[in-house]
């Protein structure tokens, strides 16, 4: 029987093959799908801002791309994956509203997206395909039985990567 | 005193926000009817700590579609202001404003962008207007920024740029309901945690 488990804001989860991952209405949130190709294992997480704070350790990790993504990758070797067999995909990253005046305000979808690469390119995790940044939300399904990422949004239809 | 996180605000700090709430919401309906020469009706303001989750759940679900419109607020009130438009109200709304028949809400002309623009700042304007009145504080709107997306995603935005110290944020809410058709729009105050403190201070509330 094969599932299928909603992760929501700041959150993560790893499940096994046949079962599916999805995560609604990512704005300038990123969504890090993690794959292990030979265990079928596959993780996805759903990070809000970049880097986790020092000064305030009671934080939630998940919510934080520096902290959620080596967590994810602590859960699939608990369950046989090797890290160097983990590959990524990652969606989400968008600038939903552009403020008059404001340029920067907003950029914090640009960011994240930048903190994910970074920690992945420092856990050599390799990124197989990625739907981030311009200006509208995306619905990410991640299936663990082939690796596959679908990308649902309003304006730009559905892509699978 | 002032409070450092929304768990330490009680009963009555909720009243004086809900009357906030009441008062702009007020104002902007009042200009909403006028604008579109119709009926315009709110309910009771409702205050929440939410996360954005429970708030986009309460608004249709996060994948629901609708209109954004956002304004950030600057002077002596930081935050954010949001109207948030479920689809069937724009069309309503742009119907009896612009007088045109159908109206598409995934492809909206530049006509259409820029009345409800107009319609969110006028509403805007009206809201924080009479709260600035009331505070005798300054609030400035910047134009507001339209988006038409799901609502899970727009509502990560004020998340966002106001909780970064939990995921909780305070919604001052307010439905608007107009006409015959029953149609509903939502409008948002998300103050920061300091502004919230000052707008207290300032309406002479102890904290």
């Amino acid at each position: 029987m094969s599932e299928m488990f909603t992760i929501g804001i700041s959150d993560m989860k790893v499940a096994k093959s046949a079962d599916s991952l999805v995560t609604y209405a990512l704005g300038s949130c990123v969504g890090i799908c993690l794959y292990d190709p030979v265990m079928k294992v596959g993780g996805l997480g759903h990070i809000m801002l970049p880097i986790f704070p020092v000064n305030n350790p009671k934080e939630n990790p998940l919510r934080f791309a520096d902290t959620c993504i080596p967590e994810m990758i602590f859960q699939m070797e608990k369950l046989g994956c090797n890290r160097r067999r983990i590959t990524a995909k990652i969606a989400g990253g968008a600038k939903m509203f552009e403020v008059a005046g404001d340029s920067s305000f907003g950029n914090i979808g640009q960011r994240n997206v930048l903190e994910v690469k970074n920690t992945l390119s420092k856990l050599q995790i390799r990124i197989y395909a990625e739907d981030t940044g311009l200006n509208y939300g995306r619905t990410v399904y991640f299936y663990t039985e082939d690796g596959k990422m679908v990308v649902k949004s309003f304006s730009n239809g559905i892509k699978t990567y | 005193m002032s409070i450092q996180n929304l768990e330490q605000l009680n009963e009555m700090h909720i009243d004086v926000l809900k009357e906030i709430g009441n008062i702009g919401a007020g104002n902007a309906a009042t200009s909403l009817s006028q604008m579109l020469d119709m009926e315009v009706d709110m309910t009771t303001p409702v205050v929440k700590i939410l996360d954005i989750t429970d708030a986009a759940n309460m608004l249709g679900g996060p994948e629901n579609v609708v209109i954004g419109i956002l304004s950030k607020l600057g002077g002596d009130i930081e935050g954010i202001m949001m109207f948030i438009i479920e689809q069937d109200f724009a069309k309503s709304v742009l119907k009896s404003l612009l007088g045109v028949q159908e109206v598409s809400c995934d492809q909206l002309s530049d006509m259409e962008l820029s009345a409800i623009s107009e319609i969110g700042n006028i509403m805007i304007s009206a809201y924080t207007g009479s709260i600035g009145t009331l505070s005798t504080m300054n609030m400035k709107t910047t134009v507001p920024a339209v988006t038409v997306d799901m609502v899970g995603a727009i509502l990560s935005v004020p998340a966002i740029e106001m909780g970064s110290v939990s995921d909780k944020i305070i919604f001052i809410e307010d439905d608007f309901l107009s006409g015959k058709d029953n149609v509903t729009a939502n409008m948002l105050l998300v103050p920061s945690i300091e502004s919230l403190n000052r707008l207290m201070e300032k309406l002479g509330i102890e904290l």
